[in-house]
């Protein structure tokens, strides 16, 4: 690398610290509620804890890992030093400043509205504000990106960009998209409600805002685990990327598809009319598209290294993989949680099914599953993969890395399948307590005690995770030269679509326009909508 | 080699260009279908009369007999109870919920059935089913409505129909709170 290096290192650290942080939250949540301990006494505790905890998970963590692999990307892919170094940690100090603006207020008990803010509860301006920096901060990041991209494309005319940069810019314009969406809602409807300068909100349109983003800041987070599939993984198995092409396909359909799908998280929603529940719901069947040529494709990638260590016959392959290499296990570990999330995400998805598990623990089970399951044990890759190169620390120990790969994929099954059964059963999410004596609820105490020892599991990965990376001291040696996967065939000519954004960038705004023009001119129309707002924690 | 993989990714191109076709026609039909009209039973209500006037006054609220013969429950989330707290229910006859919510976003489930909706202040969440059989269910609000969101449980007995029609028969409005 040349001169982004301790950038990323600052990204990472930053980034990590913060999800061991938030873990523990996490786990303290599941102990409160389970039978293993008594009512917790004061429930605000336990409810400023779930807003850290998102808040961290959601918006910290993943913006993090996104801007500090981008940098990373940009430099070892383009093969050429960082434009704007001083722009990029200026956008990292915006985030550092937001999180801990946002994290202060959370932890003084005023902005206990939990991540997804639910107006017209309405916290102190310093939670929104803190929110508002980080995302300013990664918008910095975006348009670097950009730049970057821009110059290396002047000095190579007409020449592919690498799969990873394309990826990696994918996910930054997907992302500048998508977060408008709560950017207008916090900018818009929320801060004036903070500061007071209203005592209204229209929470149904806040709703609709805040669809706009949940659902593709899903595949922001989800990026640079694809990359990492499609980059490195092949690579670091000794195998080849089966296709450049299926990759850039993959990429260009997250964007134009992961926008303006965002409703059918208000498909029990009253201020939504059913018509467009309707088109979102078809929508979202086409974002599982990229989803499976990624599997397809990859699949085919590690049945080339299978093949190529001597692997023979129908199933032979798969015997002769590496399956003492840590990058095996993780993406094979990723696969069947993402297997497992995208079964549910079916479910999920289909208006009808939606409502027997709207809301219920089977929600936070799924998500729990697809990201922090299959997402973030890519994310753990992405780091061991680039340390050596970061931290010029030699090789990783690949002992201790397995143990924390199988402590976090059996944590996760753990913590997510009790969750998933008693969603059927209706069990209601992000509550303080059970009342464990209603025999309906004594029968299911059961599983709230599982997810709690699932979620130890978590922890002591997370802490085996931050200790792997703190142990790594520098060595005299030189890091080996980075290298991304190579495709079994690099086509001569890559279409030109598929080298550029333009049209999935205009496709992108085109349909969210469609898609969610209507609703909100309507709702925003509507006089009865804008309700008394609620402060917490006295603002 | 590098033609066998090229058809492949042919292949895979072609299907996901057909899909992408259909979609986009598909968009276009409904879009235009559904964007010259207004979104379909999309209801307000004004929060700050919710009390004074119309259909969620006190009175008004736990189950009705329809003159029409439909069963119709009126509910009332607010922090951190419903109104009323328990509700009676049918067996084996279709069920309407008409409910809304008083200050923040609550949510309404009925146990193990599929009822479920959010309740959010200024719109009204309107659900319709049918419960098969006899029995009592828990119904918790199912969204954060605030730091009391976790004690917000209410119960629904679902009763035998001639039960319900005797019951329903005296009294204008029906609940099985205790009074
Ligand atoms: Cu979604
Ligand atoms: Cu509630």
């Amino acid at each position: 690398m040349f001169v982004a290096r301790r950038l990323v290192l600052a990204h990472f650290w930053v980034a990590f610290v913060a999800f061991l942080g938030a873990i523990f939250l996490g786990e303290w949540q599941m102990f409160m509620r389970s039978p293993l301990s008594a009512w917790i006494n004061n429930p605000e505790h336990y409810y400023r804890s779930v807003t850290a905890h998102g808040t961290v998970m959601a918006y910290v963590l993943p913006t993090l890992v996104a801007m500090g692999f981008g940098y990373a990307i940009s430099e070892l892919a383009l093969k050429r030093p960082l434009i704007g170094l001083r722009w990029a940690w200026t956008g990292f100090w915006l985030v550092i400043v937001g999180t801990a603006m946002a994290a202060i207020t959370v932890a003084l008990g005023k902005a206990s509205v939990l991540y997804t803010f639910y107006p017209p509860m309405i916290a102190s301006p310093f939670y929104y504000l803190g929110v508002v920096l980080v995302v300013v901060g990664s918008w910095i990041w975006v348009a670097l990106m950009s730049i970057n991209l821009r110059a290396w494309r002047k000095e190579n005319p007409g020449a592919t960009v690498p799969l990873a940069m394309y990826g990696n810019l994918a996910g930054a314009y997907l992302w500048a998209w998508t977060s408008v969406g709560a950017a207008v809602e916090v900018l818009v409807l929320i801060l004036p409600a903070s500061l007071g300068l209203t005592d209204t909100i229209n929470a149904g349109l806040a709703r609709v805002f805040f669809s706009w983003t949940l659902h593709a800041i899903v595949y922001f987070w989800l990026m640079p685990a694809y990359i990492a599939f499609y980059s490195i993984v092949p690579r670091a198995i000794g195998g080849r990327l089966y296709s450049d092409t299926m990759g850039r396909v993959a990429f260009a359909l997250f964007l134009v598809f992961s926008m303006p799908i965002g409703i059918h998280h208000l498909f029990a929603d009253p201020q939504v009319g059913a018509g467009f529940k309707f088109v979102h719901a078809a929508m979202t069947a086409m974002v599982s598209v990229p989803t499976l040529l990624t599997v397809f494709t990859i699949v085919a990638s590690v049945e080339i290294a299978g093949r190529l260590r001597g692997g023979k016959g129908m199933l032979g392959w798969i015997k002769a993989l590496p399956w003492d290499n840590p990058m095996m296990l993780a993406v094979t570990f990723a696969f069947i949680m993402l297997g497992f999330g995208g079964a549910g995400g079916i479910i999920n998805m289909s208006y009808q099914l939606n409502e027997t598990v709207h809301n219920t623990q089977w929600v936070t089970g799924h998500f729990h599953l697809i990201f922090a399951g299959a997402i973030v044990i890519m994310y753990f890759m992405i780091a061991y993969d680039l340390w050596p190169q970061l931290m010029r620390c030699g090789s990783m120990p690949a002992g201790l890395m397995r143990t924390q790969l199988w402590l976090w994929f059996v944590g996760m099954m753990v913590l997510t399948m009790p969750w998933h059964w008693v969603g059927i059963l209706g069990m209601p999410r992000r509550m303080a307590y059970y009342d464990y004596s209603h025999p309906e609820l004594q029968a299911q105490a059961w599983t709230v005690t599982a997810s709690t020892l699932g979620g130890l599991l978590l922890v002591i990965s997370a802490v085996l995770f931050v200790y792997i990376l703190a142990r790594a001291r520098r060595t005299h040696e030189a890091p080996v030269p980075y290298t991304f996967s190579e495709p079994i065939h690099m086509p001569a000519r890559t279409p030109v679509a598929l080298n550029t954004f333009a049209v999935w960038v205009t496709m992108m705004i085109a349909l969210t326009l469609v898609n969610y023009g209507w609703p909100i001119v309507q709702l925003a129309s509507l006089e009865q909508a804008s309700v008394p707002v609620i402060p917490i924690g006295g603002r | 080699m590098s033609a066998v993989a090229e058809a492949a990714e042919q292949r895979w191109a072609i299907i996901v260009a057909a899909i992408i076709a259909v979609l986009i026609a598909m968009m276009v039909v409904t879009g235009l279908h559904w964007a010259a009209m207004p979104p379909s039973r999309v209801e307000t209500v004004d929060v700050k009369t919710l009390h004074l006037k119309g259909e969620f006054v006190e009175s008004n609220l736990g189950t009705a007999l329809e003159s029409d013969g439909k069963v119709v429950v009126r509910v009332l989330a607010q922090q951190y109870s419903f109104q009323p707290q328990c509700l009676v229910v049918p067996e084996g006859m279709p069920v309407t919920f008409r409910g809304t919510s008083s200050d923040a976003i609550h949510g309404f489930s009925i146990g193990k059935s599929n009822a479920n909706t959010m309740m959010i202040p200024g719109f009204v969440a309107t659900f319709t089913t049918t419960f098969r059989t006899a029995g009592e269910h828990l119904m918790p609000c199912h969204e954060y409505c605030g730091i009391g969101h976790e004690a917000m449980w209410a119960r629904v007995q679902v009763v035998p129909q001639q039960e319900f029609l005797a019951r329903i028969g005296q009294e204008k409005r029906l609940s099985c709170v205790r009074r």
